[in-house]
């Protein structure tokens, strides 16, 4: 693993409990890290939340984080992932009139496609890793996209 | 029993033998302070000003060892504590701070007295809870007296809106803490610390390096014995002061910005580094690169994050500092003290090149001479607190002290108004100890208010003013750093500290001559008062040595020799 600031992310399992995201976020900005996304809920059948953070950070601040978090009452566990299936959904809202049989087959090469058509506007959805959704974006944007929103990464250790 | 929120308050601080809780009563807290008349099993003290209560819960925790308590209102009470619990969090001291707020079906309505108190207080605690139900109580106040004084200790708040306290319910404190998320590791690496000890027996120039968290763990003797065992020579931290005595042969004294000149070359010299829960504040450290920069590093501490957050670990070891300590000791035969005889002359030549003294002047007294008497007339039998500035530093530097918890000082945030509520704080825990409180002009008047609660509640407090009509510290800064231009220190504009103290019922006393002192102090020891010594001391004194900001701790600014001058 280099040293310099690379993406990195990092899982974090904590008590389901009253600012236990406030606790964590406040962490971070307290502290001059950064935050690239951040996703969490529930884990089924568990009183636990499971976070997935993406961020910035030298080898050296990565540890420091992971300490950090560990140090907080309710956080239960933290993994920094080298190893991941790591996914991002983006949702994209296209005017009726663009050309929807592309946007379908585009959609469809990054695990999507339409979810929604109404009178005036259609809404895609795609799941795949936070580069390949970029490179979605990139390529919707000659259909002229009228909102665009992205959940955010999850991971999983393989 | 079914009992209300209030109630339930009151007997988790009985079950946990609070003797002395720290206040200051409001309109959301009320149903607590209203058990609190009815009780006669713990005191209170009614400080005059929240910032104060949490202070002298702190200098009651540092004096005792025990968990210091404090309790107040909500919004302004709150706000007005915040300032203590960052003190408490940045030296890990731990308390228990317990305020009230308003009620649960007025939360986040803007009501009277409202703040957002967990959210204020969540950066500057250990943990903190709004208890949004009474049944919760008892396990949240348990638990917060176990957080607050396991691991690396530190304040913990807890935020009780006005009708949980009136809520009635079950209490039971007899019970289990289920905490699966937090458990400190305390027994350090045995194969670690093995390898460590191993180092220490083949290093050249070792050195201990202290640190508060020796205090905080109640391993000074322990660490004595170790030490003595392996004749290693050690720098104390500021916050590790009276770990080991002053005449202790061991002891080269206090490193860093302010430390002695052998103690901050013994660290630039050394080949091991054993450091015990000192976290390399940048106070002591200096220009990180140049810091004990042919050393191996040996770092034994509580707190996971606290090793290699600044300086590589060669020899990281998570752990109580008394438990390992003492792990230490059972292997320390194999250490050969005899081999660092060299070691130990070449930092006495460092000592003897620039030992730490000053001036005398025989006209007018030197802050120095002040600590320093203090400590040849009362020496052990006082407990010292200080406030922040150079007062603090001279404190740390001159005075002789003799044990852990003698000396109570706000660390880690240099809190200005901190040493006269800690003063009192100590008094409440070691009453059979005369408490002294060095303190600024600049720094007295940022709790002046106290005086009234020390004398209420008898706590002989005695205020050493060194007195510079300057803010020193910032005025040596600017001295020094911006070319004497002395913006917004000057304090020659000064109440008369006299009447102020007689005017709450204390004595004062100006003294400028140094039969003067003498005689104050002893009178204010005498008649057992609340006392300010208001001692004139030279202006322009400077706090030597000093490490610049950033600067190497091998390039100290030094005592000028009197034949240079």
């Amino acid at each position: 693993m280099t040293t310099d600031n690379a993406r990195r992310v990092i899982s974090v399992i904590v008590v389901n409990e009253a600012s236990v995201l406030s606790r964590i976020t406040d962490l971070f900005s307290g502290r001059g890290y950064n935050i690239t996304s951040l996703t969490v809920a529930p884990i089924p059948d568990t009183k636990y939340s499971r976070l997935t953070i993406a961020t910035l950070g030298s080898v050296k601040v990565m540890e420091q984080i992971t300490k950090q978090l560990h140090k907080l009452i309710p956080v239960l566990r933290v993994y920094e992932h080298e190893d991941m299936v790591e996914k991002e959904m983006a949702l994209v809202k296209f005017d009726i009139t663009e050309n929807l049989s592309d946007i379908n087959t585009i959609c469809e090469a990054y695990n999507g496609k339409i979810v929604n058509a109404g009178e005036s506007s259609v809404i895609v959805m795609v799941a795949d890793e936070p580069k390949r959704i970029d490179n979605f974006l990139n390529s919707m944007k000659r259909y002229n996209p009228k909102e665009i929103v992205r959940s955010g990464a999850v991971a999983l250790e393989r | 029993m079914q009992i209300s929120g209030a109630q339930m308050v009151i007997e988790a601080l009985i079950a946990e033998g609070v003797e002395t809780v720290f206040g200051y009563p409001g309109g959301a807290i009320m149903n607590v302070y209203d058990e609190i008349y009815k009780q006669d099993k713990f005191h209170h003290i009614l400080t005059r000003h929240e910032q104060a209560a949490v202070h002298a819960a702190e200098g009651y925790s540092k004096a005792s060892g025990k968990v210091g308590v404090a309790m107040i209102t909500s919004g302004p009470g709150f706000t007005n504590a915040v300032t203590g619990l960052a003190d408490a969090y940045m030296d890990s001291i731990p308390l228990v701070v317990i305020s009230g707020q308003v009620p649960m079906s007025l939360i986040g309505t803007d009501a009277f007295q409202e703040i957002d108190a967990v959210g204020i207080s969540r950066s500057c605690t250990k943990h903190n809870y709004l208890v949004t139900d009474a049944k919760d109580l008892p396990r949240i106040l348990k638990e917060a007296f176990y957080i607050a004084s396991s691991g690396r200790p530190g304040p913990v708040h807890v935020d009780i809106p006005k009708d949980v306290t009136a809520q009635i319910e079950e209490f039971n404190y007899d019970i289990e803490l289920e905490l699966e998320t937090y458990k400190p590791t305390t027994k350090g690496n045995p194969r670690q610390i093995k390898k460590a000890m191993e180092a220490i027996a083949a290093a050249k120039r070792p050195l201990f390096y202290l640190g508060g968290g020796i205090i905080n763990s109640n391993a000074a003797y322990d660490v004595r014995d170790l030490i003595h065992k392996t004749q290693i020579p050690a720098v104390e931290t500021f916050m590790a002061r009276g770990t080991l005595s002053h005449d202790d042969k061991y002891l080269i004294g206090m490193l860093g910005m302010h430390g002695s000149y052998a103690s901050n070359m013994a660290m630039s010299e050394t080949d091991l580094v054993i450091a015990l829960g000192a976290r390399f504040d940048d106070r002591v450290t200096g220009k990180l690169s140049e810091f004990a920069k042919n050393a191996a590093i040996i770092h034994v501490d509580i707190d996971p994050a606290s090793i290699s957050k600044l300086v590589n670990a060669d020899y990281p070891i998570v752990g109580d500092v008394k438990s390992v300590v003492n792990e230490m000791l059972t292997l320390a035969d194999c250490v050969d003290g005899s081999r660092y005889e060299s070691w130990r002359e070449t930092i006495e030549n460092f000592d003897a090149l620039h030992p730490l003294t000053f001036h005398e002047d025989s006209e007018r007294i030197k802050p120095q001479w002040v600590v320093k008497r203090v400590g040849e007339l009362l020496g052990d039998d006082a407990n010292i607190s200080t406030d922040v500035g150079q007062h603090q530093m001279w404190a740390a530097q001159f005075y002789p002290f003799t044990r852990p918890r003698q000396f109570v000082s706000s660390g880690g945030l240099g809190t200005m108004g901190f040493g006269f509520p800690a003063a009192m704080g100590v008094k409440a825990a070691a009453p059979e100890k005369v408490s002294i409180n060095f303190t600024g002009d600049g720094s007295i008047l940022m709790n002046v208010q106290e005086l009234m609660t020390a004398v209420e509640k008898k706590l002989p407090v005695i205020n050493i003013i060194l007195n510079n009509n300057f803010l020193g510290m910032v005025r040596q800064w600017q001295t020094l750093f911006y070319d004497k231009r002395h913006s917004e220190t000057d304090l020659s504009m000064q109440p008369d500290f006299v009447k102020l103290a007689e005017a709450f019922g204390g004595i004062g006393y100006r003294v400028s001559t140094k039969e003067d002192f003498d005689a104050a102090l002893k009178d204010a020891v005498e008649k057992n008062v609340v006392a300010f010594i208001d001692v004139v001391v030279e202006r322009f004194e400077n706090v030597l040595p000093m490490v610049p900001a950033g600067g190497s701790l091998f390039n100290m600014m030094l005592l000028e020799k009197k034949e240079d001058k």
